[in-house]
C-alpha cells in the first residue's frame, strides 16, 4: 500500500568512511505505509543506508527528511526522532541485564515518560502479539534467536513508531526461526506499518513488499515492484547479483 | 610478646586518632574519586569532542604525576594563590584529584566491554546520552570494573600515608611519632601494617561478593 505521501526522503545523500564512498548520490522516497525491501551485495551500503534514517550514522552530504521535517543534527530533537522510527538489528541487541518485558517498557517509561502501569500493559500485549507473552519475565540470553529478534521487533514497536528500519533481521538466525520473525514482519506491513528492510529474504520480498531497492558500490542501482524487480532485472549488476543468490 | 602488645596498649590513643583518621580521608576521597572519576570516565565515552579531550588531558596530566606533587600543589602551592585550606581537606582534595584520573580508566575500560549494539538500541530508542549511559551501560560494564576498581581503591587506601608527609596526621604519621617517644620501630611498623589489613579486609569481601552476585544474574 502506497500513499503518495512520503515519509522518508532521501535526496542525494553521500556518506564516505575514509576514502571509501558508502553511499554515492542515494535519493530515495518512502511513503506512509509503503514497505521498501533494500538488497544488494554485501559492502554495498545497505546497513549504512539503513542507519542514517535515524542517524546512527551522520551523513556528509544531501539531506534526509523524515514526516517532514530534516533529521536534527544532536540533542534532544534528535533524541525524539529516533524515538519515532524502529530499529531491528541484525544481532538483535536486546539489553541483557533486562528481563523481556523491561526491555520492551523501557524506552515507554523512560523515554516517553509513560505511566509504568501503561506501558507494561502495552508491553505484555505487544509480546502477546509477537508470541513471547509468557517469557516476559526471563532475560534475553534465555530466548532462542527468534525469540529475542521478536522481542525486539515488540521493543520497537511500543515506542508506537511511524516507521520501522529493519537490518537483516533474519541473518544471524537458525534457518527454522526465520519464518516466525518474517510472519511478524508480513503482519505488520499488512498493517501498514511504514517499513525499510535490508533482507535477502527474496520470499518476503514478493509477498510484502512494495518496491525493491537494489544497491551496489554505494550506489542506488535500480528500484522496482518485486514481481518486476525478479522477473526482469534491468542492471547487469541486479541480473549478476540475482542468479547467485537465486541459484542457491 | 608482652612488648610487642604494650607498644600498642601505651600508644592506644595514637594509633586510634591516626587509623581514624586514615579511614576518614578513604572515605572522603574514595567517594569524591568515584564521583569525579565516573564524571570523568563518562566524558571520555561522550559523543561531544571537547569533552573528550578534557578528559583524556585530564587522564594523561594527573596519571603521569607522582601523588607526592600533586599533594606539594595543593598544600604548598594553592595557598599562594590566596586560597586557604587546612592540610585534611587538602589531602582528600589530591587523594581525589589524584585517584579519579584512575577510577575514569576504569570506567572507560568497563563501558568498552559493553557490547557496542547495546548502546545503538538504547540510542535507536531515543535514549539521551545520560540514559545510554546509566541505564544500559554502566549496570552491564560493573560486573567487569569490580576487580580493577578494588585494586584502585586498595591503592589508595595505602595512599593515603603520603598525607603524613604534609602534616596530616593518619597512620602514616604514627611512626614518626613513636620514634620520638622512643618506641621500637619494628613493634610499631607490624602494628601499622595489621591495622592496614584490618582496614582492606572489607573490601576484599566487599569485591568477592559484587563478583558473586554479578556472576549469576546477567
Ligand atoms: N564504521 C565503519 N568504518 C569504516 N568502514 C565502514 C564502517 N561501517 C561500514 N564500513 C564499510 O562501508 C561499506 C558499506 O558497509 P555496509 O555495512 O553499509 O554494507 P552492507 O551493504 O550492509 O553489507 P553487508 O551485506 O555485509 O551487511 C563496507 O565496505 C564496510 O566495510
Ligand atoms: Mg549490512
Amino acid at each position: 500500500m502506497t500513499t503518495g505521501d512520503p515519509l522518508i526522503v532521501l535526496d542525494g545523500v553521500h556518506k564516505w568512511f575514509g576514502p571509501l564512498h558508502v553511499l554515492d548520490d542515494v535519493s530515495l522516497s518512502v511513503d506512509r505505509g509503503e514497505v521498501v525491501v533494500v538488497i544488494g551485495p554485501s559492502g554495498s551500503g545497505k546497513s549504512t543506508l539503513c542507519r542514517a534514517i535515524n542517524r546512527l550514522e551522520p551523513i556528509n552530504e544531501g539531506t534526509i527528511t523524515f514526516d517532514g521535517q530534516p533529521l536534527p543534527a544532536e540533542g534532544k530533537p534528535l533524541a525524539k526522532l529516533r524515538s519515532e522510527v524502529g530499529m531491528v538489528f541484525q544481532s538483535f541487541n536486546l539489553f541483557a541485564h533486562k528481563t523481556i518485558l523491561e526491555n520492551v517498557t523501557l524506552g515507554p517509561v523512560k523515554v516517553r515518560k509513560e505511566k509504568p502501569a501503561a506501558a507494561r500493559e502495552r508491553g505484555l500485549a505487544l509480546l502477546d502479539r509477537v508470541g513471547i507473552a509468557n517469557q516476559a519475565d526471563k532475560y534475553p540470553a534465555q530466548l532462542s534467536g527468534g525469540q529475542q529478534q521478536r522481542v525486539a521487533i515488540a521493543r520497537a514497536l511500543a515506542m508506537q513508531p511511524k516507521a520501522m528500519l529493519f537490518d537483516e533481521p533474519t541473518s544471524a538466525l537458525d534457518p527454522e526461526m526465520v519464518g516466525e520473525v518474517l510472519d511478524v514482519m508480513t503482519s505488520l506491513a499488512r498493517d501498514g506499518m511504514t517499513m525499510v528492510v535490508v533482507t535477502h529474504e527474496m520470499g518476503f520480498a514478493r509477498h510484502a513488499a512494495n518496491r525493491v531497492v537494489f544497491m551496489a558500490d554505494g550506489k542506488l542501482v535500480e528500484e522496482a515492484a518485486p514481481a518486476e524487480f525478479f522477473a526482469n532485472p534491468r542492471s547487469d549488476r541486479a541480473k549478476d547479483f540475482l542468479s547467485k543468490i537465486l541459484t542457491h | 610478646m608482652g612488648e610487642f602488645l604494650r607498644v600498642l596498649t601505651d600508644n592506644a590513643s595514637l594509633f586510634r586518632d591516626g587509623f581514624i583518621n586514615t579511614v576518614k580521608l578513604f572515605l572522603i576521597a574514595g567517594v569524591g574519586s568515584l564521583v569525579l572519576g565516573t564524571l570523568l570516565g563518562a566524558m571520555r565515552v561522550s559523543p561531544i569532542p571537547a569533552l573528550r579531550a578534557f578528559g583524556a588531558t585530564y587522564v594523561n596530566l594527573i596519571r603521569n604525576t607522582p601523588l607526592t606533587l600533586v599533594f606539594a600543589f595543593l598544600v604548598f602551592a594553592v595557598p599562594k594563590l590566596d586560597v586557604n585550606i587546612d592540610y585534611f581537606p587538602s589531602a582528600c582534595i589530591a587523594l581525589t584529584v589524584y585517584t579519579s584520573a584512575f577510577i575514569c580508566e576504569v570506567v572507560r575500560s568497563g563501558v568498552n566491554t559493553v557490547a557496542t549494539g547495546q548502546a545503538e538500541a538504547a540510542r535507536a530508542l531515543g535514549m539521551t546520552f545520560a540514559q545510554v549511559l546509566t541505564l544500559i551501560v554502566l549496570p552491564q560494564a560493573l560486573r567487569a570494573m569490580v576487580p580493577p576498581l578494588m585494586s584502585v581503591l586498595i591503592a589508595m587506601l595505602k595512599n593515603t600515608t603520603i598525607a603524613a608527609g604534609f602534616s596530616v596526621l593518619e597512620a602514616g604519621a604514627i611512626p614518626a611519632y613513636m620514634a620520638e617517644r622512643g618506641e621500637p620501630q619494628f613493634a610499631v611498623l607490624t602494628w601499622i601494617v595489621i591495622g592496614f589489613l584490618i582496614l582492606i579486609l572489607p573490601l576484599v569481601v566487599l569485591q568477592r561478593f559484587l563478583e558473586r552476585k554479578w556472576a549469576v544474574a546477567r
